[in-house]
């Protein structure tokens, strides 16, 4: 919403600097854009009158004028314009001043010989426009002397602000002159326009169809004028806002636009047929021209306006380019109307349609204002372009809109926090147009102004609760809001209008002394894992949850009901199934870059499903290419290896313990099928799945080398139980370490053998690990050698060589009755 | 077609059938469609026969050419489907085999995502002021994300979301990416009594894509509920966070009215900052520039009662800021976009150290 300072002081009486009135406006909840001022640039510039001008005697171009300023000494000044001449005015810049189109500062000089003691200047010198093919060329009446701006109607500062959605009273000047009044600085004018008498029956008549749509809709028209161009006055007063003149009849129902934030309509009364426009919701099939020339197909959800022929108005929307004013028209119908803000709103987002109507209507107008506002569009219309008057044409009738609400003072403090006395806080509302009804020591109750429609409009808005509440708590608590809020809608008043900075902070009260963990387990060991796997040397990404459908189908399912209907991109349409794929693109974007050797990370979420339940945050990584050259350890190829280092490294951390593990080769179509396992904690339970990208992935991606990943499913990982350790293992004997290479068939797991040395003695053996695996010519086709040490813990006493050899014995067979292997000779 | 184009096709067939792998494969195209392959013998020959036959006997060949590379083209993808089925099976490797005792050496370390470290300062402040942190899912019903919040369906606030959505479930609603962390207060109320004091940090999304806006972003949320909470506590409270988050004690800190549907009085909250240089921080020699933050307010009596919380009993307030924002501001980063592209150049520049998470006892 944009006015200039001029307008506003047509409704507020104020010697307020512009500085104030914006830091005010911004203060109380209208706050400012920006403030176009191009008076304050043009300060130092003046007209003058050439009186002389010769040819510059060392220069062809150049001319040497003497300059009138009104100071009554002739000023010498060289000039390059070819319009330069004696006898015209033009606008001189004296030394000192700023050029506004070139930020220069003037200095007395010398051009070639000649002194110039200032500068006659272009439009675009002056920051006014394109135009430089010479100086301004002013009228011969323009006073010498006398200031340019103030001269050209350019001293007037435009101030855009953004009204709050609530605030549909503030798309006026009126309404923001009401405000700034109440914060204190000046005068709100008073606006009751005369009632101009109607000397002749209206030639059309209102019927209303829907009064639920449009509850009431005055008209009236002006017979006999004459359309043209608008008075300077209201050209610029459009202008200085952004909006383009059109003529005179249009312009006003502009002005009134903004003025008092009520939208008018005018209907050109010779191209209406019949003689009555109807307020009707529209029937399929129909269609109009709007004035923005486009057509409208309106729909059974629309109000519209229609003469006997057609549908003439999307109501309170946009007119017709059909019954339209234009320069022909002689007799105009004034619509001045009440429409439902609710249907206005569902019906301009249904057709795309934006107006400056359209944003009044559905945020809501004063339904009070409909007489005054006709009688002075009526007057504008006749002092504008001669004619008059008919008599009125009404539907429907004022609804009702009166309204009370109380404040009890010690509110003020008890929520707002803030020491404001009763007297200024009642004096407040009184200043916005709340009426006292009555006041004691307590509490204040009074009448609504009907141009607030958002103040305790208890029955605009219904709550929604949530389903499930228990009865009692939910009726308690809709009885609650019913009592408070319209309480709290006077308190935001007072409160704005004093202003929020000038309430005293307080801090927050302790809660708890040392305050608690701010962290569940849950959340704590999402951050725990981050760091486990940036400590790994993995840099921490963060990707938009979706992508393209194509990349997320080899991740995994993209069912439909994951797909944005309204995607920014084509290529960020479907929520991604792991964040592994928004890490594969990452790393392909990173090869493509130049850096072949990549480890990303990324907490984020994994989605299956648009319900809570289908939504589980993973972490996940991806190594790709080689590991550094370096003198001391040679580079090699990432593998699964790495891949399942990282993701077992994430569970060792979150207190998984790694003894109840196990690991199956079954992972899914995006990992090798060979090269890639599946973390489990039971059989059923799946904390993670590692491996190598499966090749026809990276292939499709144009991921180049080695890739790896991992991904963790952290919702899955059950919380560790808080209990004390148990006291240490500290036995007094010394271990002793004992090596058994078995030979085994290639496929069988190496966690098998493992497994099954640990479980061959439960007393003596303490650890167990493989240390060396071998496959090649030495041994039979198909088979492997796996080599395990295991650690002997005595307990009573030293282990007899027997002892060990039964043990040891023990782990063979187990071993051998598990896997099938055979210790190897 | 002539007899020596038939032959010539069927012993190509009969060789491409017979071909084992690839490189079986290219002797056969060498031999046929190479430079002195049997077909290319035929194109030369063109020349040699007489005009008036030229045409046909030209078409004729050129078709069998087009025929014969689209046979070695399909033959080329089975074998090569063939070629990595067989290598996918000859690379097993036992994945139940201990991985390594240490991660692969890195060239650098890895580093916390810059919206990670701001989480984490985020949690360690507001966790001193007694908040604790709470979640919520990142697909949301547009109960949660309008209703409860007091934004109904024709609400003039829904245009400015930019509300992605998701296909309408069996159920009648239409599930959307939540414009916003404030569905995790309603998420709160309804699963904890008050008081409350939580916060919310997380992602959120809208259809908006330029050089100041992505289409995902982060926001945290605040959210406190109590006996006697006043908006001094709110102004307090975000004036302690702001001055120990950008770790500047007399950092200016100015407060506007303005408009939430989901809180009531509503304010906006600027910083002091100096728009020339980007500093922030109480200008030398006065005259402030304000930098717009964050916005808040008090509940609002309906999202109150709309949560089953009696707002004659319960009151507190509200607020919501972006991370990236705060990110940028706190650590001088020029640009939004670089944040999700992940580039490893700008994750090693901007990211933080993991051996050092944010705690108050070694400053945030």
């Amino acid at each position: 919403m944009k006015f200039s300072l001029s307008w506003l002081k047509r409704h507020l009486e104020t010697e307020a600097t512009l500085e104030r009135i914006t830091a005010t406006l911004n203060s109380i909840g209208l706050e400012v854009e920006g403030v176009e001022d191009r008076g304050a640039a043009l300060a130092p510039f003046r007209i003058a009158h050439v009186v002389e001008a010769t040819q510059h005697p060392n220069a062809d171009r150049l001319r040497a004028l003497k300059v009138d300023d009104g100071s009554g000494t002739l000023l010498s000044v060289v000039c390059g314009a070819p319009n330069a001449r004696a006898g015209m005015k033009g606008v001189l810049g004296l030394p000192g001043a700023v050029i506004p189109g070139s930020g220069i500062t003037l200095k007395v000089g010398e051009i070639r010989g000649v002194k110039s003691e200032g500068m006659m200047c272009s439009a675009r010198e002056l920051g006014l426009g394109e135009d430089h093919d010479g100086i301004l060329d002013l009228p011969a009446d323009a006073p010498v002397g006398a200031a340019y701006a103030a001269w050209a109607g350019l001293d007037d500062p435009v101030v855009e602000i953004s009204v709050t959605p609530n605030r549909g009273d503030a798309l006026s000047v009126r309404g923001i002159a009401r405000d700034l009044a109440a914060a204190g600085l000046g005068r709100l004018l008073p606006f009751a326009p005369e009632t101009v008498p109607g000397v002749y029956p209206a030639p059309l008549r209102w019927v209303i169809e829907d009064r639920e749509a449009c509850p009431w809709v005055l008209g009236r028209a002006v017979r006999g004028l004459r359309n043209g161009a608008s008075p300077q006055w209201l050209r610029d007063r459009l202008t200085a806002i952004g909006l383009r003149p059109i003529n005179a009849l249009v312009d006003i129902t502009n002005f009134f636009t903004f003025d008092l934030g009520r939208p008018l309509h005018v209907f050109d009364v010779a191209k209406v047929k019949g003689d009555t426009l109807v307020l009707r919701r529209g029937r399929e099939g129909e269609s109009f021209l709007a004035l923005n020339g486009k057509e409208v197909s309106v729909t059974p959800e629309d109000c519209v306006i229609a003469d006997a022929a057609a549908v003439e108005s999307l109501a309170g929307i946009m007119g017709g380019e059909h019954s339209g004013s234009d320069e022909g028209t002689t007799e105009v119908f004034i619509e001045c109307a009440l429409f439902d803000p609710v249907r206005i709103a569902l019906s301009g987002r249904r057709h795309g349609l934006r107006s400056d109507a359209r944003q009044r209507f559905e945020r809501g107008i004063d339904p009070a204002l409909l007489p005054d506002a006709l009688e002075a569009a009526t007057a504008m219309v006749i002092a504008l372009c001669g004619g008059e008057a008919s008599e009125i044409a009404e539907a429907g009738a004022e609804p009702s809109w009166r309204r009370e609400a109380s404040l009890r003072f010690e509110r003020i403090a008890g929520l707002g926090g803030a020491e404001i006395a009763p007297e200024a806080a009642v004096a407040t509302l009184e200043r916005l147009g709340f009426g006292v009804l009555s006041r004691d020591a307590e509490r204040v109750t009074v009448s609504v102004p009907p141009w607030r429609n958002d103040i305790a409009a208890m029955g605009a808005e219904a709550l929604v609760q949530a389903p499930g509440l228990p009865e009692a708590k939910a009726r308690a608590a809709a009885e609650g809001r019913a009592a408070i809020e319209p309480e709290c809608d006077l308190l935001e008043e007072v409160l704005r209008i004093h202003g929020l900075d000038r309430i005293p902070p307080a801090s927050l009260p302790v809660a708890s002394p040392v305050p608690l963990p701010a962290l569940t387990p849950r959340q704590a060991r999402a951050g725990l894992a981050r760091r486990v796997l940036a400590a790994r040397g993995m840099l921490d990404c963060v990707s938009f949850g979706f992508l393209d459908r194509a990349t997320a189908a080899r991740f995994g399912d993209v069912p439909e009901r994951l797909r944005l209907e309204n995607p920014i991109a084509a290529d960020l349409d479907q929520m991604r199934p792991t964040p592994l794929a928004s890490l594969a693109l990452a790393a392909a974007r990173n090869q493509a870059r130049g850096w072949p050797d990549l480890a990303l990370c990324e907490l984020g979420g994994a989605y299956a499903d648009a319900a809570p339940e289908g939504q589980a945050l993973l972490a996940a990584g991806l190594r790709a290419g080689a590991t550094p050259r370096h003198w001391a350890e040679p580079s090699r190829p990432v593998d699964a290896m790495d891949a399942k280092g990282d993701a077992l490294a994430v569970l060792t951390a979150l207190g998984v313990p790694m003894a109840a593990l196990s690991v199956t080769a079954d992972a899914p179509a995006h990992y090798h099928p060979g090269r890639s396992g599946v973390v489990r904690q039971g059989p059923r339970m799946v904390l993670a799945r590692f491996g190598a990208l499966h090749p026809r992935l990276c292939a499709a991606l144009g991921l180049a080398g080695a890739v790896v990943g991992f991904e963790v499913f952290l919702d899955a990982i059950p919380e560790p139980k808080r209990r004390k350790k148990g006291l240490p293992d500290l036995p007094a004997f010394q271990p002793l370490r004992r090596d058994f290479a078995f030979l085994v068939d290639a496929a069988v797991p190496a966690e098998s053998l493992l497994r099954a040395a640990r479980g061959a003695e439960r007393e003596l053996i303490a650890e167990v690990s493989l240390f060396d695996r071998y496959a090649g010519e030495k041994l039979p086709e198909g088979k492997v050698s796996l080599a395990l040490e295991v650690v002997l813990q005595p307990r009573a006493a030293s282990l007899t060589d027997a002892e060990i050899e039964a043990v040891g014995a023990r782990i063979v067979a187990a071993v051998g009755k598990a896997t099938g292997a055979t210790l190897r000779g | 077609m002539t007899d020596d184009l038939a032959a010539l096709r069927a012993e190509t067939e009969a060789a491409l059938a017979a071909a084992g792998d690839l490189r079986a494969l290219d002797a056969v195209r060498v031999a046929t469609l190479g430079k002195s392959g049997s077909l290319t013998a035929l194109l030369k020959g063109l020349g040699a026969v007489a005009p008036e036959a030229r045409k046909e006997r030209g078409g004729a060949v050129n078709r069998l050419k087009g025929e014969l590379e689209q046979a070695f083209e399909a033959r080329r993808l089975v074998l090569e489907e063939a070629a990595l089925e067989a290598r996918l099976a000859a690379e097993r490797m036992d994945v139940t085999l201990p991985p390594r005792p240490h991660p692969p050496a890195g060239a650098e370390a890895g580093a916390i995502h810059p919206i990670a470290r701001t989480v984490e300062e985020l949690t360690a402040i507001f966790g001193a002021m007694g908040f604790g942190v709470a979640e919520g899912p990142d697909i949301e019903g547009d109960w949660f994300n309008f209703g409860a919040l007091n934004i109904p369906d024709h609400h003039p606030a829904r245009q400015d979301h930019d509300t992605f959505y998701l296909p309408a479930t069996a159920g009648g609603s239409r599930p959307v990416l939540r414009t916003h962390t404030s569905p995790v207060q309603i998420r709160t109320m309804l699963s904890q009594e008050p008081p409350i004091r939580v916060i919310v940090p997380g992602r959120t999304w809208r259809a908006d894509h330029d050089a100041t806006h992505s289409p995902m972003f982060h926001q945290v949320e605040g959210l406190v509920i109590d006996r006697g909470i006043t908006l001094a506590h709110l102004k307090g409270c975000l004036i302690d966070f702001l001055r120990a988050f950008f770790g500047i004690r007399d950092l200016p800190v100015r407060f506007r009215s303005s408009y939430f549907p989901f809180t009531e009085p509503s304010m906006e909250v600027d910083i002091g900052w100096n728009r020339r240089t980007g500093e922030l921080g109480k200008a030398q020699g006065g005259g402030n520039d304000w930098l717009e933050i964050l916005g808040s307010g008090m509940v609002h009596p309906r999202v109150l009662a709309n949560c089953g919380i009696d707002p004659r009993e319960w009151q507190g307030f509200a607020f919501g800021m972006g991370i990236e924002r705060i990110t940028m501001l706190k650590h001088g980063i020029p640009d939004l976009r670089p944040f999700y592209e992940s580039d490893i150049r700008w994750l090693r520049h901007y990211g933080h150290s993991p051996l050092s998470p944010a705690s108050l006892a070694e400053g945030v």
